[in-house]
Formats: structure tokens, sequence, C-alpha cells
């Protein structure tokens, strides 16, 4: 029975396809996992969006959406038919055929990543060998769709906007990677199955999650930095900073093609909390070793929407940062430190087991953080802003 | 040659081509982006991962960004005045392009000869690329790692003059 629950997915979507001939068979499976994917990810944006309006309504003291339905929770269904029954409109100087293919190349990149997530238990629509770098390579392909929506709408705020979002998802690119290739390193594997098989085992109760190792938690927070910054929420939405350039690369769209720019990010944030899930967090498996009965995807869905809640709180936190201490954060702060982190992961492998690994790896990047924090904290850019160029 | 094959091709020579024969700088650099991605789907296509994603990652995600930027903060990203798509060097654009392609087909089909005859395709993971860089090709690895640092650290000097009054 729990066996069952477990694969019950994966058991529906072969009864499915046993209605059709063997030659069909293949294909059907994959148009259905696709089908699931591109409607499941929406209909969990409609979801996430409610609860940040909510959630940041109750941080900020005030209600939120209370009006359509009880306790505003059909808001998502109006803004949906909203935004489609809006004028689509496209300003006169804008480059028409780059401005309508820009919010479509954001949708379909964010939804690629999902291919290679395994999702629970033999849930992963393609189990690739290279899956982590298919999911990067997809995810480097967005940038070029901000900035072609930047350029084409023909505003000044609009390629301000989209040179923000460009020039900081380059830079959180880096660290992002060197982050997830820690985890390579130590399970050998780049292909996301085996990385979460690698820490479905239990010593006593406890997991081998790779949070729960030195290099891992270290890992986990700059990669959480990271994908904070690669998915332009705040503090790190300068791109769309509302104060500063209106709403940065989507100023001049309106309507249903707006709203696939929300959903981009929205989709974007849910894969890329799912990665990070599979690469520290354990994936699908269960936290405690008495816990293995309840479905794998619970588990992997509970850790994704606990990762989004996580995003609503910082954005109900933080207040925003500013370009230069942005740029220095990710160059003089994260990725030295992430640098230093694979060589603890490297000596982590070759120390071998036993309680020193754990002594001096914790005391290496210990020592490493307290340093270049207070290197930092000294030096004076967080204080006031110098210029180089504009005086 | 299956039917993705011609798909893919005409793709990335349509992309190829759009890049030597438009107007819009920043249209070129688009369409060049569209001619990567296409290379990568046809090494894809090949069997060969890891060229692929990689493919990817670096052209589209990495070089075509730095086109475009390289072309905004040149400038030449201003709309021409007169009409038309097509950039009036169209001519030369193709020549040169016909040049380049040339002498790379020369050097390819001139080095057929000296490749080893394999009888079955050999299935290269990407396990095995990472052992033969670690392995018996660290060193060129190294020295290619050592010479992009130097010019990354060369750009940075190169670009920022410190002003004595900075402030």
């Amino acid at each position: 029975m729990v066996e069952k629950l477990d694969q019950i997915f994966v058991l529906l979507s072969h009864w499915l396809v046993g209605f059709l001939p063997a030659g069909l068979q293949q294909a059907a499976g994959i148009v259905i996992g696709v089908v699931v994917i591109v409607c499941l990810y929406p209909a969990l944006f409609a979801l996430a969006v409610l609860m940040e309006r909510k959630g940041l309504g109750r941080m900020q003291n005030r209600y939120g959406p209370n009006r359509v339905g009880p306790y505003g929770i059909l808001q998502p269904i109006a803004d949906g038919i909203k935004s489609l029954t809006k004028e689509d409109i496209v300003p006169l100087s804008a480059d028409s055929a780059v401005h309508f293919l820009a919010p479509i190349v954001v949708v379909v990149a964010s939804f690629m990543g999902f291919a290679v997530l395994p999702m629970g238990r033999n849930m992963v629509l393609v189990d690739m060998d290279a899956g982590l770098l298919f999911y990067f390579a997809m995810g480097a392909s967005t940038e070029l769709a901000v900035f072609m929506a930047g350029w084409s709408s023909r505003n000044k705020y609009s390629l301000l906007g989209a040179m923000r979002a460009v020039a900081q998802m380059i830079s959180y690119e880096v660290p992002l990677l060197l982050s997830s290739v820690a985890v390579v390193m130590i399970t050998g594997s780049l292909s996301l199955t085996k990385i979460v098989s690698a820490q479905n085992a239990y010593t006593g109760i406890f997991p081998h999650w790779y949070i729960f190792t030195p290099w891992g938690f270290a890992g986990f927070l700059m990669y959480a930095i990271s994908t904070t910054a690669e998915t332009n929420r705040s503090p790190f939405d300068l791109p769309e900073g509302e104060s500063e350039i209106v709403a940065g690369y989507h100023t001049e769209y309106s309507g249903f093609k707006f709203a696939l720019f929300f959903l981009g990010e929205y989709v974007a944030m849910f894969s890329i909390s799912g990665l990070g899930t599979t690469l520290f967090l354990g994936g699908w498996s269960a936290p405690f070793s008495f816990l293995t009965w309840i479905p794998s995807w619970i588990w992997f869905f509970s850790k994704l929407m606990l990762s989004i809640c996580v995003f609503i709180w910082l954005r109900g936190t933080l207040p925003r940062l500013r370009q230069d201490q942005l740029m220095n954060f990710a160059w003089k702060f994260v990725l030295p430190l992430s640098l230093i982190n694979l060589l603890v992961a490297a000596l982590w492998r070759f120390l071998g087991e036993g309680w020193q690994r754990w002594v001096f790896c914790s005391a290496i990047l210990l020592i490493a953080y307290v340093f270049m924090g207070l290197q930092e904290a000294r030096s004076d850019h967080f204080g006031p802003r110098s210029y180089r160029y504009a005086e | 040659m299956s039917f993705v094959f011609y798909i893919l091709a005409a793709i990335t020579l349509a992309g190829g081509l759009a890049a030597v024969l438009l107007k819009n700088m920043v249209h070129c650099a688009l369409a060049v982006s569209i001619a990567f991605a296409g290379l990568a789907f046809l090494f894809l296509g090949l069997d060969a991962q890891f060229a692929g994603f990689a493919q990817i990652l670096v052209y589209v995600g990495a070089v075509a960004i730095l086109v475009v930027f390289a072309i905004l903060l040149t400038r030449s990203s201003d709309t021409p005045k007169d009409g038309g798509v097509f950039s009036r060097t169209w001519l030369a654009g193709l020549v040169v392009a016909a040049a380049v392609f040339a002498v790379i087909g020369w050097a390819v089909l001139s080095s057929v000869g000296g490749l080893p005859h394999e009888a079955a395709v050999p299935t290269v993971t990407v396990l095995q690329i990472g052992q033969a860089l670690m392995g018996p090709y660290v060193l060129p690895l190294e020295i290619v790692a050592l010479l992009l640092t130097v010019a990354t650290i060369g750009a940075v000097i190169v670009a920022i003059h410190e002003k004595e009054d900075a402030k």
C-alpha cells in the first residue's frame, strides 16, 4: 500500500499509456510527463502568488487580498482573467518581433529545467547523464531573453533594468555553479537522480543530506544567496526596482505578456528551489528514517514550498541592495568563499571517514568566513557611495 | 541523416545567414545565438551531451551576452534610419563568411585521413571526459586556465584607471 502510494503517479502514467499501441507508448509517456509539469507548476504559481501577497500583507501589518472569494483565495483566478482581457500594448518604436519573442523565451527556458529534476522516486522526465549541466545550460538562456525584453522596448528604464539584470545574473551564476560543483565532486556524477540516491541513506535516524556536512552547509548558504540574485528576488531585485526604474525590463509589457514574465519568474524560482532541494536537501528522501513511509513526492514538494516561504520571508524582511554593494558582495565575498568551499569539499573527500575531517573542514570554513566578513565590514564598500564615472 | 538533422541544420543555417545579412547589429547578435543553439542541438544529436550543453552554457549564456554588451557600449545599436531589413554591406559579409567556411571546411576535409578508423560509434560519457581532463590532459587544461586568468586580470587592469582624487 505504502509502496503503491509512493509510486502512484508513475503507475497512473503506465496505466494511461497502456491503452496505446506499443509503438507509441514511449512518446505518450513523455507527453504525459510534459503535460503534468506544464499544468502543475502554473497551479503552484497561483498558490505561491496568493501566499506571497497574504504573507507580505501579514508582515507589513495590512490585510492583503481579501475581496475575491473567502479570505481572498480566488484572487489568482481574478488576476489571470484580468491579464487575459487587458489590452496588449506594444510601443510604436519597439522592435515588435523581439518584443513578442522575449516573454516566450523566458517562460520556455524556465520550464526546461524541470525535465531533469527528480520529483519523487522514479519521477524524473529525462534521467540524463549530464542532468546538472542541462539544467544550467537552460538557466543561462534566460539571460538573453531578459536582454531581448529590455532592449526591444526602446525605453530607458527597460534597457537599464535589462543591463542590471544581465550583469547581476552573470555575476551570481559563477558562485551558483561553483557551489553546485562541490556536490558533483563528492557524488562523482552530474546525474541528479544519482545525487539524490547518494543522499538517501541514514545513520541512526539522521539522513546523509549534504547540508549536514560543513562544506554542504556553506555551499547551501552560497547557493541560496546566488539563487535569490539569479531569480531577481528581493533583496537583489534591482533589475525591477520600482522606486528607481519603474519595473525594469518588463516596463513596456502589458496584459498577458506581463503575466508571462511574472509566471517565468515564479517558475524559475520553483525550479531553482527544486534544484537546491535535490543538491543539498536530499531531494525526495525523508528527513528521518522512521518517516520513509510517507510518499517521496510529498517530501520533494514540501521542501520546495518551504524554500518558497523562505523567499517570501526574505522579501518581507530585507531592504534592497545598491548596485555597487551587489557586485562587491558577489565578487569579493561569495565567489572567494565558494572557491574555498570547493577546496574544503576536496579535503573532505580525501581525509576519509572519522572526526578529523569534521573539525578541519569546519575550522577552515569558519576562519575564512570570519576573516573575510571582518575585512568586508572594515572596508568602505558598505559606506556611502563613491563615484568613479559620474561626478 | 534523419529528419531532425535537417530541421536543426536549417535553423542553424538560417541563424548564421541572418547574422551576416541583417542591418540591425543587435538582431545579428540574436541571430548568431540562434545559430549557436542550433549547433548545440546538432551536438546533442551526435550523442555528445557534454559538448552540446557546454555550447549552450558558454555560447548562448555568456558569449552572446558579451557580444550584445559590446554592441550596446559602442553605440552601434542605433536603428538605421533608412528602410530595409538587410545590411548594405551584405555581399561583403557573405563573402567573408564563405571564405572562413571554405578554410575550415578545407582543414576538416584534409584532416579526415589522419583520423583513426573506428568500427563502431564510441560512447563517451561525461565521466570519461572528466577523467581525461584531470588525467592525461591536466597540463593543457591548467595552462588554458592560467591564460584565461591572466587575460581577465589584464582586462581589469586596462579598464580601471585609479584617479588621484577619486572619492
